[in-house]
């Protein structure tokens, strides 16, 4: 059912502001999306009325955060389909999540072994793999893209030898906008032998996704995408695997047992999460879970698909205006060039007609090699966001092209 | 506040900039910002501590393209001393001071940067580089604010 904007503009007050004296229109919801009134009342009744630490304290208050804690835990098992609690890793974010798998599932590589990654990755889902196929003596590969720019598959077979032994690509592209044949993939994966992470970033909250259907090893995700707040995000492990995983960091909450010269770890997730956790946010990121749940995901991914192919047809229309990637199907964000002008400008004449877009590579520096452009600029689409913004984005950019006609 | 960011003389060295090419014989540096693509090749033929000639090739937003033509005009035949003077002025000014008109010449045309602190790096890419060949004291880097998560 669709979700009336009057309902949005109630959620996310800050619409109604206004940017060097123009009505915002926020196109940069792939960086970070808006946070919405019940995930700021969450965070804001944590430290309101029970801020404590979590799993330590007799006391009421300290009882109180770790069941809202642990309950923020329970909602991310629910909206990803996770197979158990145990199987939830709240990390910083994506990039978090990425760096531990790579350093601890990592060292079962052997020297000869093979990473298999896309050349549209974000550099978080690059340069870890980047770094452990270095330390490992392993080769890291990658899945081209197409003339469209969507992922080729048609030499699968020769990139997934019997030697790669992991499968990481984003499920959604934060430049191209795609959305990956995930389901394919995990199945070409599974089929060598090979373990599989979802860089779930521009994915969850943005469209169904569960990670017990794609039958995946691993899953990343940040709050701050899908309307909740920086800091938080997750890992979702099998079981198995987080068992056989070696933590990364040590500390308070990660341990059963210790002596002055040992130590035996807690279960998963703890085993994971050294140290005093970010509470807040845990418990924002699962009001996050609440909110885009009630909305539906069904109706934020079609809204949202149904935005860009608006924008992409609209932008492919101005003379001089070139999209990069799909034209349809897009999930959120759709880069663009403009003949003649680079993308900071563009950004900043945007900027002064009040249309937030990001400028540079999106942390894709080796996509934007293969693009022929050093930097793109980027629209991205998402709950906040209706038809209109695309009419103020290209009138946006007619001034843009005015200033460099 | 965004005309005045994008002056005609901006434009118009953007468009058309001086001394562009690369100089045999002169000693050359490149530089990049690899977060937006901005790039230069420098190339500063110095002789008796007098510019003798420059020239850049460059890549990159209206900003630093156009700082870049318009510092080349500006120390081209000029001793070390006073671009030093020059260097320390546009620096000033793109950190928000009152220009000195006077020294800076159209270079002022570029004041209106020092507001939109995300594009001071474009503006200083030039400078910064010249300052890797000529002794005019190392600025503090500006930290690159453009490449946040995306
Ligand atoms: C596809 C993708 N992967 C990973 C990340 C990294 O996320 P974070 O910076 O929240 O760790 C992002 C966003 O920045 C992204 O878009």
């Amino acid at each position: 059912m669709a979700v009336p904007f009057e309902r949005i503009q109630a959620d996310f007050p800050v619409l109604a502001r206004e940017v060097h004296g123009r009505p915002l229109v926020y196109l940069d919801n792939s960086a970070t999306s808006q946070t919405p009134v019940p995930v700021r009342a969450a965070i804001d009744a944590y430290y309101a009325q029970s801020c404590a630490n979590v799993h330590r304290g007799l006391h009421a208050l300290s009882a109180e955060a770790t069941d809202l804690y642990e309950g923020a835990r329970d909602k991310v098992m629910r909206l990803v389909g996770a197979p158990g609690r145990e199987s939830v890793v709240f990390t910083r974010g994506t990039t978090a999540a990425i760096n531990l798998v790579a350093s601890s599932w990592g060292e079962c590589l052997q020297p000869g072994d093979a990473i298999l990654i896309t050349v549209a990755e974000h550099h978080a889902n690059l340069i870890p793999w980047q770094q452990l196929a270095k330390r490992k003596g392993a080769e890291l590969r990658h899945i081209p893209l197409t003339a469209e720019g969507t992922l080729d598959l048609s030499k699968l077979d020769e990139l997934l030898t019997p030697n790669v032994k992991m499968v990481a690509f984003a499920q959604v592209s934060n430049v191209l906008g795609y959305v990956a044949p995930a389901a394919e993939l995990i199945a070409a994966a599974k089929s060598v032998g090979a373990a599989t992470l979802v860089d779930a970033a521009q994915s969850v909250g943005h469209m169904p996704v569960s990670f017990a259907e794609l039958g995946c090893d691993f899953l990343a995700f940040s709050g701050h995408k899908m309307c909740g707040p920086t800091g938080i995000g997750c890992l979702i492990g099998r079981r198995e695997l987080l068992d056989a995983m070696e933590p990364i960091e040590y500390g308070g909450d990660m341990i059963v047992h210790v002596d002055l010269q040992n130590a035996t770890w807690n279960h998963p997730p703890y085993k994971f999460e050294a140290g005093t956790p970010p509470i807040a946010q845990a418990i924002g990121l699962g009001a996050a879970c609440d909110y885009v749940t009630e909305l539906g995901l069904d109706w934020i991914r079609d809204h949202t698909t149904a935005l860009c192919d608006q924008a992409a047809a609209a932008l492919s229309a101005i003379p001089g205006v070139r999209v990069h990637g799909p034209l349809t199907g897009r999930l959120g964000p759709v880069a663009f060039s403009i003949d003649g002008v680079h993308p900071h400008d563009v950004a900043t004449l945007l900027d002064g007609e009040g249309v937030a877009v990001r400028a540079g590579h999106h942390c894709a520096q080796p996509l934007h090699g293969l693009l022929g452009a050093p930097s793109t600029a980027r629209a991205s689409f998402y709950v906040t966001n209706r038809a209109s913004d695309i009419d103020r984005l290209v009138a946006a950019i007619g001034v843009v092209q005015k200033v460099f006609g | 506040m965004f005309n005045d960011l994008y002056q005609a003389v901006i434009l118009d060295h953007y468009r058309t900039p001086s001394n562009v090419g690369q100089i045999e014989g002169a000693v050359q540096v490149r530089n990049d910002h690899p977060s937006c693509g901005d790039k230069v090749l420098l190339s500063v033929l110095v002789e008796d501590g007098i510019v003798q000639d420059i020239a850049f090739v460059g890549e990159g937003c209206s900003i630093s393209q156009a700082s870049l033509s318009l510092m080349t005009e500006a120390v081209k035949g000029q001793p070390v001393s006073v671009i030093r003077d020059l260097y320390s002025a546009f620096r000033d000014m793109i950190h928000g001071q009152e220009p000195d008109e006077e020294l800076l010449g159209d270079m002022v045309a570029l004041h209106g940067v020092s507001r939109f602190v995300a594009r001071v790096p474009c503006a200083m890419l030039g400078w910064e580089t010249l300052a890797q060949v000529l002794p005019l004291d190392q600025p503090a880097p500006d930290p690159d604010p453009t490449c946040g998560p995306g």
